[in-house]
């Protein structure tokens, strides 16, 4: 293992961590609801969930920090709604994508900066616009409106991250022969999963011939292959491992978590066109465990887009570089009684676009034996969220790591 | 992109204004270390590779290969009519300068990786936004 290590015990600081509560929202197409009413209500229910009151909270933690339909709601907006007294809080966009709120908790907690710290991502996209020039980037905002890494896209019409994904899917294809039948795998498996769940979007059966049948958005992307975008607020509450005993509910131990960036910051000039900045990720979470991919019992591997998950899938090691296509076509190697069950809750392109901390909230659901399609003797769980230049993970086990 | 040309939304940075306007002679200009002799881009305020200050645009002979292509069905931007092509293209002096574009001149289902494309310009305002087409296209 590499990395920083407690001084005395030789761990990784993340172990010093746990997660104690959990929560959403309501969650739906259009709320109609703000930003930090939906955020206000997951956090009391995260707080609740984790035998805590809102005093309790000395520490709290977003992504990305700011509003509108991308930001959702501040982190100093949640502060004030509930009148918190903190120790810490900390927010921004410029992390190992949407989990890196999540990363800034557990090293507050692991460096004794705050006790119990609330960290939520709220999504107000369904009410709000969807992308377009002089809004909101795909996966961080400032994306049209700037001079930035953008605008060499922008003006070829290639304005949502939907164009640029679908290019490293069609690379991918090309050079590994993935077809989209196995592609269409994500969505199928995605959407049986999601009829179990009370809060996802989409519920109604779909087979891999509606898959196939359905129209064209950036080819070789379909409009099942991309989220739906939605509103929403996921809130967990990261606490120091002396209070798992103390939790009213199973502790969820942080056993590693990834966070490198090693390659170029960009969606359009990552050196390699069949994967992403996960591959890096992903390989800097594995060198701080002993735990491998074979200890895994069930994976949640965001799906903004389906081929984010091949990408996953490979960067995490499931599979071979490469060989993501024929590991999940026909689905039987992700469903829920498969050798790895993925996206158990249905993940984004069905339960709707909670941006990573739907897979999060779900992990948490497994580890505890409370989701609503458990796996079975369910003890370590894999998490990966975002695409891009902009990817983070954590290696949660079932109680402290 | 028929009926047309679509709005470019070209938004230049100090660093990148002369990507914009190189097309004005009819040429492709790649910022370029003046001292490590590598090509840069996106054009940046350093070499990236040497950090040398001594950067600046220099001409290239603006043939390619495709690295890899989408074929846009939804109309994300009012003005840009689908389908339309916009890919990745990488220029002959080095591949790793990798440009996005948009491939014209051809039949969309003609598009393919690998497919060897030379740059043309789009007078858009004030800019020449570079585009793409395949080589055999021209001769033909
Ligand atoms: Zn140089």
């Amino acid at each position: 293992m590499a990395g920083e290590r407690d001084a005395l015990t030789g761990e990784p600081l993340e172990r010093r961590a746990i997660i104690s509560g959990a929560a959403q929202s309501d969650v739906g197409r259009r709320l109609y609801r703000t930003g930090i009413d939906l955020t206000v209500e997951a956090a009391l229910g995260a707080i609740e969930d984790a035998g805590l009151t809102a005093a309790d909270i000395d520490g709290v933690s977003t992504y990305p920090g700011f509003g509108g339909s991308f930001g959702g709601a501040m982190g100093a907006e949640l502060h004030e709604a509930l009148r918190l007294s903190l120790n810490w809080r900390s927010a921004g966009v410029e992390t190992a994508g949407p989990l890196g709120a999540v990363h800034n908790a557990i090293l507050a907690v692991a460096a004794g900066l705050a006790r119990h710290v609330l960290v939520f991502r709220t999504v107000f996209e369904g009410s709000g616009g969807p992308l377009r020039p002089g809004g909101r980037g795909g996966g961080g905002g400032g994306m049209a409106g700037s001079a930035g890494p953008f605008q060499f896209m922008i003006p070829y019409g290639a304005a949502s991250a939907a164009c640029w994904v679908a290019c490293y899917a069609r690379r991918h294809m090309h050079d590994y022969g993935t077809t989209r039948t196995q592609l269409g795998a994500i969505a199928v498996n995605g959407r049986a999963n999601a009829a179990a769940n009370p809060k996802a979007i989409y519920t109604e059966p779909m087979t891999i011939d509606d898959y196939l049948a359905v129209r064209m958005v950036s080819e070789p992307l379909c409009l099942y292959d991309c989220d739906v975008p939605c509103d929403g607020s996921t809130a967990v509450v990261v606490s120091h491992r002396d209070y798992a005993p103390d939790a009213p509910a199973a502790a969820v131990g942080i056993n590693a978590m990834g966070t490198a960036i090693r390659g170029r910051p960009s969606w359009d000039q990552f050196d390699d066109l069949t994967s992403m900045m996960m591959h890096h990720t992903a390989a800097s979470m594995w060198e701080r465990t002993e735990l491998t991919v074979a200890d895994v019992d069930a994976a949640q591997l965001y799906d903004g887009f389906s081929w984010l998950t091949l990408a996953w899938i490979e960067a995490m090691g499931f599979c071979g570089k490469g060989e993501s296509g024929p590991f999940i076509e026909g689905g039987a190697n992700i469903a829920p009684d498969g050798p790895v069950p993925l996206n158990t809750s249905g993940g984004q392109l069905s339960a709707g676009r909670l941006h990573g901390y739907g897979h999060l909230h779900e992990a948490v659901m497994q580890l505890r034996g409370t989701a609503n399609i458990g796996v079975p003797g369910c003890e370590v769980v894999a998490v990966g969220a975002g695409g891009g230049p902009e990817t983070g993970c954590l290696l949660l086990t079932k109680g402290p790591s | 992109m028929s009926a047309g040309n679509p709005p470019r939304f070209v938004l230049a940075s100090p660093e990148s204004e002369f990507y914009w306007r190189s097309g004005a002679d009819g040429r492709l200009r790649i910022q370029r270390c003046g001292d490590c002799r590598r090509w840069i881009h996106p054009p940046g305020p350093a070499c990236p590779f040497c950090h040398s200050r001594r950067i600046g645009p220099e001409p290239v002979a603006g043939t390619g290969t495709v690295a890899t292509f989408t074929i846009n069905r939804k109309e994300w931007i009012p003005g840009f009519t689908p389908p339309y092509v916009f890919a990745f293209v990488e220029l002959d002096e080095d591949p790793t300068v990798r440009i996005g574009t948009n491939i014209v001149g051809c039949d969309i289902d003609e598009v393919e990786i690998g497919m060897r494309v030379e740059v043309l310009f789009e007078e858009s305002g004030e800019w020449h936004v570079p585009l793409f087409r395949p080589i055999a296209a021209e001769a033909a």
